[in-house]
């Protein structure tokens, strides 16, 4: 087992490289070159050598490449374009914004699917179960700057619970920041939840087809006994890796909810670093998103591993 | 109600009267619309009249002829982009499935590092140095979208392939285009099409996506995302002015998926739960 997850670490590591190479390429090989991306218009052909020189265009991009995956490790991720100020510096703040509402949203969004799931695969068929089947169905399909303005215009406006901007500065305190980022982390949780609970109420209801569970209820266990002690441990693998990538997904969604409530995370930072041309803060973003990803699609795989009966137990 | 021998389940007829609303709407936006989408015809924000039902926009141009003219936009490119990324996809992974040995390792590893970062993001850094034109956009989309076509066409291509009837087909020395014509493709149908409209739906929201974030259609022109962009500081005032075109998005979603929910539980009787 403790070879699996080596081997899924080293694949990890492989892949963050490879994306790496990919956020490097993506703005190197594309045929519009960096230099005429910073300079746009008012670019001559004197003012474009220069800013080629000035930005080191002129060596070959393996090079540059090197150079720049290896001050990336040591954490220097270069210049700002656009506001010529160290890029670490910009991103450090935005990131802890952005971490501090993805956690926000999974902490509230996780236990809340697993259960409304679970209790959906207790009663099936019956009309919970129909209700959420339904909802779900609808809510997985809306994008979410649409949840976001209906929560705004009735809990916000019309309501007046809860603030529509979610203006946070470094030293908000915690208590006021949860209020704040109240509706965003509610807008989230609901875009989320949706595919969560399906795939919980999925597998547990596949488990519950296996003879097992069969012999549980011929015991005489009541049915909500069977799915909780009996069937959802054993469907905890896949729900377990529904999650993580879910949560991956989180990493998308929180791009879009950032814009809609005017929060100074990350996502923001990059749309406007692509709008400005700013390529080096949008490659140490895209980079930083990308190991985001990355991480969690890997614990997936390694809490898969580690939560599955039959690789725990190795013969 | 029965449709091609199969019975059409209520989610799935909604579904199909909502796409073909939104398809009439595109294809008929010059004569449907009341005003055209760029004249002015009162103050900015005007209310609701008999003459501007939802309305007046931003800048005093009929909000419901913009939404009309808006599902042009937005479905149109959305189209475009799953024809594309299609075509791209299935050549590739039927190509791959097919040729296997060095063709098909190369165009699974390109895959794989396409796929190693969400795809919101690698659009960024594309659209970061080559700029937001529509050409671009499309491509951009397309391609990225275009991993997933692959990976299935060329997983059933695959399964296909070990069949025996396909075996035969080689033996008895048909070419490698007959073969995927005659006998991969009429069989990989029913998946592909299901796909189809998954990859629209996505290639929809993406761009709707991107133009809510302005990196996506720019003006003059504008699609259902940018207009939810231009109108949504109104949310503030209470205005349903930003929902509109938010809910139009969330619809025709709804629709193409209540679609392709019925299309998956025809061709996959197996699996019956449809989660």
């Amino acid at each position: 087992m403790l070879r699996l997850i080596a081997q899924r670490l080293g694949l990890g590591l492989l892949t963050l490289f490879a994306a790496s190479v990919l956020i490097f390429a993506g703005t190197e090989i594309l045929p519009g070159d960096l230099a005429s991306a910073v300079l746009q218009n008012s670019a001559t052909p004197e003012s474009l050598a220069e800013m080629r020189k000035e930005l080191g265009l002129d060596r070959p991009a393996a090079v540059r490449y090197v150079e720049w995956l290896g001050h990336a490790v040591e954490g220097d991720l270069g210049r700002s374009l656009a506001s010529h100020r160290d890029v670490v510096e910009e991103i450090t703040p935005r990131l802890k914004n952005t971490m501090f509402l993805a956690v926000y949203a999974a902490v509230v969004a996780v236990p809340l699917a697993v259960v409304l799931g679970l209790m959906a695969a207790i009663w099936q068929g019956g009309i919970y179960d129909r209700a959420v089947n339904f909802v779900t169905l609808l809510t997985i399909s809306v994008p979410e700057y649409l949840v976001g303005y209906i929560l705004i215009k009735y809990l916000s406006v019309r309501l007046g619970w809860f603030p529509s901007l979610a203006n946070v500065t470094p030293d908000t305190p915690l208590l006021e920041r949860i209020g704040l980022t109240f509706l965003p982390m509610l807008t989230l949780v609901l875009v989320v939840m949706a595919h969560m609970m399906r795939m919980t109420r999925a597998s547990v209801l596949q488990i519950m087809a296996s003879p097992y569970i069969e012999m549980a209820f011929l015991k005489g266990l009541p049915k909500w006994r069977v799915v909780v002690r009996h069937a959802f441990p054993n469907a905890l693998a896949p729900i377990i890796n529904v999650i993580a990538l879910d949560l991956a997904y989180l990493i998308v969604g929180v791009v879009v909810v950032e814009a809609v409530f005017v929060y100074p995370g990350l996502g923001q930072l990059m749309v406007d670093a692509v709008s400005k041309h700013d390529v080096p803060l949008v490659q140490a973003c895209g980079l930083i998103f990308a190991g985001a990803f990355i991480l969690l699609n890997m614990t997936a795989d390694v809490l898969a591993i580690l939560t599955n009966p039959r690789l725990r137990h190795p013969r | 109600m029965r449709l091609f021998g199969h019975r059409v389940p209520l989610t799935a007829l909604i579904g199909l009267v909502i796409i073909a609303v939104n398809l009439i709407t595109a294809i008929g936006a010059p004569w449907i619309a009341p005003f055209d989408q760029a004249n002015v015809v009162g103050d900015a924000w005007g209310d609701p009249t008999s003459q501007n039902l939802l309305g007046l926009d931003n800048l005093g141009r009929d909000l419901l002829s913009r939404l009309i003219y808006g599902a042009r936009m937005s479905i149109g490119l959305a189209f475009v982009i799953t024809c594309l990324s299609f075509a791209l996809g299935i050549v590739t992974g039927f190509a791959a499935a097919v040729l296997r040995g060095w063709v098909d390792t190369l165009l699974s590893r390109i895959v794989d590092l396409l796929l190693s970062m969400p795809t919101l993001i690698f659009a960024f850094i594309v659209l970061s140095v080559l700029g937001t034109d529509l050409p671009v956009l499309i491509l951009t989309i397309a391609i990225l979208d275009s991993t997933k076509v692959f990976r299935l066409s060329r997983a059933l291509a695959m399964n296909l392939a070990a069949l025996e009837y396909v075996e035969v087909a080689q033996v008895r020395g048909e070419g490698l285009w007959w073969v995927i014509r005659k006998e991969i493709l009429p069989n990989a149908a029913a998946p592909l099409i299901a796909e189809f409209g998954l990859r629209f739906s996505f290639a929809f929201l993406f761009i709707a996506a991107l133009s809510f974030l302005g990196l996506g259609v720019q003006p003059p022109n504008a699609d259902w995302g940018s207009m939810v962009r231009d109108y949504r500081d109104m949310i503030n005032l209470d205005a349903m002015a930003p929902l509109y075109p938010a809910g139009a998005i969330a619809i025709l979603t709804i629709g193409v998926n209540f679609v392709v929910d019925w299309m998956l539980s025809i061709h996959s009787h197996a699996h019956g739960d449809g989660a």
